[in-house]
């Protein structure tokens, strides 16, 4: 297998840490499966869209098409004994964990298969079995989480780490410090990765944080600034992290990454910014764009090839999607399941407890 | 034999490390100090720093990240140096610890215990004196235990600790210095007490008084002033606040007809409210007399002594409220 070398697209930025080199080892192998596995997810995504608005989705549905190189960049860097936890916009991050489209699928139409049975939904995916920890709601919780993942991985000397995700609007809470400043305390393997897509909801980053420069936002912890746009940027800088962090302690990784469509399905995503800003992103500093050029120019695969690549994910997508549709909805009696581990056969009572009760088990 | 509730929580907690690697103490003073109220005397010596975490002054993140540990699978004590400060978590103890399991169909479980003193201190004043048991009690996905005795404090917090769920451990500050008596089975490491099981404290026939921590006490001392009167009073120690043992209450009331609840929380929806509740629907045709409830008074705590006094529940108020003097609830001397 050849060994490629590519530049990132810009330096990184660095707090109080020497930045890792710009120059990164790949091969032709995991840069078509850059491209694969981004134009899977953000086929998925586009995908949501469009059962969202046939209301085949329901409620809340945050989509991360513009963020992609973030996960698949993060991925190539460490192991599934490494520990991942993020916000609401998990489903490519679920993916990345590998887990399928069917479930992920069948788990926002709320279905039987989905991967946590239809009782999750959009923002709660989890692959513990590949350390996925979740799909959390509470915006900015997941940190100290994340953080008791690291906790966990140190106190069993497992030798791993845990990838803490937030944007840029959960970079405000206060218990991201609270939980930063144990980390330090502590040397905890925990890596905050915050994707600073630039807007919380529809709050320009400028408008809510005095400094939006994330990376330094943890003082005395450590950061880089990363090219979110650049899969293998976000890869030096998750490798980079990695080591640091089970030598060392915590280290902020701020992405600086974009996101396509608005904060969820209720949001145009067009009130707070400009269309122009959209499309210059796109153009400009798109993640398959920039993967797609690079195995253009290194003769990996001819444009009719990685357009045939995009059709087979786009067949890959309906597939799942027709195989979703085909489970059928949680059976009545999952109301009362895993409530509890032990329900100790206490008694359960649904809406009208004449009508609707169990047994928990 | 006898022993303080203190120890029965100490000996628990350094049985439970003993056995169980992954059983981890983490809060406030918890090492150093040796326990704001030395609940974790010596454990520090026993069992080092990476045991014994003393934390800073910070509930949402510790309690955070005790649930973060717990999802992968050690068995974090997260304690509170009272339950008021965990306001300050108690999105973690709701959002991330008792909705996981439900929320990821089961891949997510989460055994940890958040336990410390709750209810009605001394002369601390309203932000320091409430009782959480029915803010916690309310909420799928969460257990809830309240302790009496020492009896109740060992076998429940070993269970506590063993158990694959969250577990909310309200104990009583003015209990922790009281003796009880305990037999050898209670003070054996095997000892463990099911969760969801109230206790008859004392058997009777004419009413029936549940209780759950201090208020057991007086719901015993109550007994047995009644019983000088020929008035039989059945005590339950409820034990468990979630899940709640309908079963013994509706049991003891289709009895003796007769109810009193006893908390020392805000009445309105309050433990008492639901027990009410359970008795009505289940054995309301067996009520001789209207449930008496007896509760804390319905406003913030005050802190001056007399007024703090007719805020939480007397001797005097169960005894009253047992013999059924309706209009004489209220104590008339402090009028």
């Amino acid at each position: 297998q050849t060994t490629l070398t590519i530049e990132t697209s810009v330096p990184f930025t660095a707090h109080k840490i020497e930045p890792p080199s710009r120059t990164v080892e790949t091969t032709p192998k995991e840069l078509l499966g850059f491209f694969k596995d981004m134009a899977k997810m953000r086929r998925m995504e586009i995908a949501a869209d469009s059962l969202y608005k046939s209301k085949l989705i329901r409620g809340f549905c945050h989509l991360y098409d513009g963020q992609e190189a973030v996960a698949v960049g993060m991925e190539a860097a460490i192991t599934k004994k490494d520990c991942i936890i993020t916000a609401y916009r998990d489903h490519c991050i679920y993916l990345g964990r590998g887990g399928t489209l069917v479930e992920a699928f069948a788990e926002l139409m709320g279905r039987k298969a989905g991967c946590s049975k239809g009782k999750g939904g959009s923002m709660h995916f989890y692959k513990k079995d590949s350390g996925f920890y979740g799909g959390h709601g509470i915006v900015g919780a997941q940190v100290p989480l994340g953080c008791g993942l690291a906790f966990a991985q140190k106190y069993s000397k497992d030798g791993t780490v845990s990838f803490t995700m937030y944007g840029d609007g959960a970079a405000n809470q206060g218990q991201l410090f609270e939980a930063l400043n144990m980390a330090a305390l502590w040397d905890l393997p925990a890596i905050l990765v915050c994707e600073n897509n630039h807007y919380g909801m529809g709050t320009a980053e400028w408008r809510a944080a005095k400094s939006p420069a994330y990376y330094k936002r943890g003082d005395y912890v450590p950061g880089l600034k990363v090219d979110g746009m650049d899969a293998f940027a976000v890869k030096q800088a998750c490798k980079f992290a990695k080591e640091y962090a089970l030598q060392n302690g915590p280290i902020i990784l701020e992405m600086d990454t974009y996101r396509y469509h608005g904060h969820s399905m209720s949001d145009p995503g067009s009130t707070y910014r400009t269309r122009d800003e959209i499309s210059g992103v796109r153009q400009e500093r798109d993640p398959i764009e920039r993967v797609r050029k690079l195995v253009l120019s290194h003769d990996l695969a001819t444009e009719k090839e990685l357009k045939d690549i995009e059709k087979e994910v786009r067949k890959e997508v309906d597939e799942a999607i027709a195989q979703a549709k085909e489970s059928p909805m949680p059976e009545p009696s999952e109301l009362f399941t895993n409530v509890y581990v032990k329900g100790f056969g206490v008694e359960a009572f649904g809406a009208d407890r004449k009508e609707v009760k169990a047994v928990l088990p | 034999k006898q022993m303080t509730v203190r120890d029965a929580l100490n000996s628990a907690l350094d049985e439970e490390m003993s056995a169980d690697p992954k059983v981890f103490l983490m809060g406030e003073e918890v090492g150093e100090y040796q326990g704001a109220y030395k609940i974790s005397k010596g454990l520090l010596d026993k069992y080092g720093p990476e045991r014994v975490r003393d934390t800073p002054i910070t509930e949402a993140g510790f309690t955070g990240i005790g649930v973060g540990a717990a999802y992968y699978g050690l068995r974090p004590v997260v304690e509170f140096m009272t339950f008021n400060f965990s306001m300050q978590a108690i999105d973690h103890i709701i959002n991330s610890a008792a909705k996981s399991n439900y929320m990821s169909a089961g891949q997510i479980s989460v055994p940890i215990v958040f336990r410390g003193p709750n209810g009605a201190a001394a002369g601390v004043g309203a932000q320091h004196s409430q009782c959480y048991a029915a803010w916690y009690g309310s909420c799928p996905g969460l257990k809830v235990l309240a302790p009496y005795s020492s009896e109740d404090a060992r076998g429940l917090l070993k269970a506590a600790i063993r158990d694959p769920d969250p577990v909310v451990f309200l104990e009583n500050e003015l209990l922790y210095g009281e003796s009880f008596p305990v037999s050898d089975e209670v003070l054996d490491s095997s000892y463990c007490l099911p969760i969801g099981k109230a206790k008859i404290e004392r058997e009777g026939k004419d009413v029936t008084i549940t209780a759950f921590s201090k208020m057991v006490g007086y719901a015993l001392q109550a007994a047995e002033i009644l019983s000088k009167e020929g008035i039989s009073a059945e005590v339950i120690n409820l034990r468990s606040i979630r899940p709640l043992d309908r079963q013994t209450i509706n049991a003891s009331v289709r009895k003796t007809n007769r109810l009193v609840t006893v908390e020392e929380g805000y009445p309105q929806h309050g433990v008492g409210a639901e027990i009410c509740a359970s008795v009505v629907e289940e054995s309301f045709g067996y009520l001789d007399a209207p449930v008496e409830r007896i509760a804390g008074a319905d406003v913030p705590m005050p802190y001056a002594a007399n007024l703090e006094r007719m805020a939480v529940p007397q001797n005097s108020n169960v005894l009253s409220a047992s013999v059924g003097e309706p209009g004489n609830l209220m104590c008339p001397e402090y009028f």
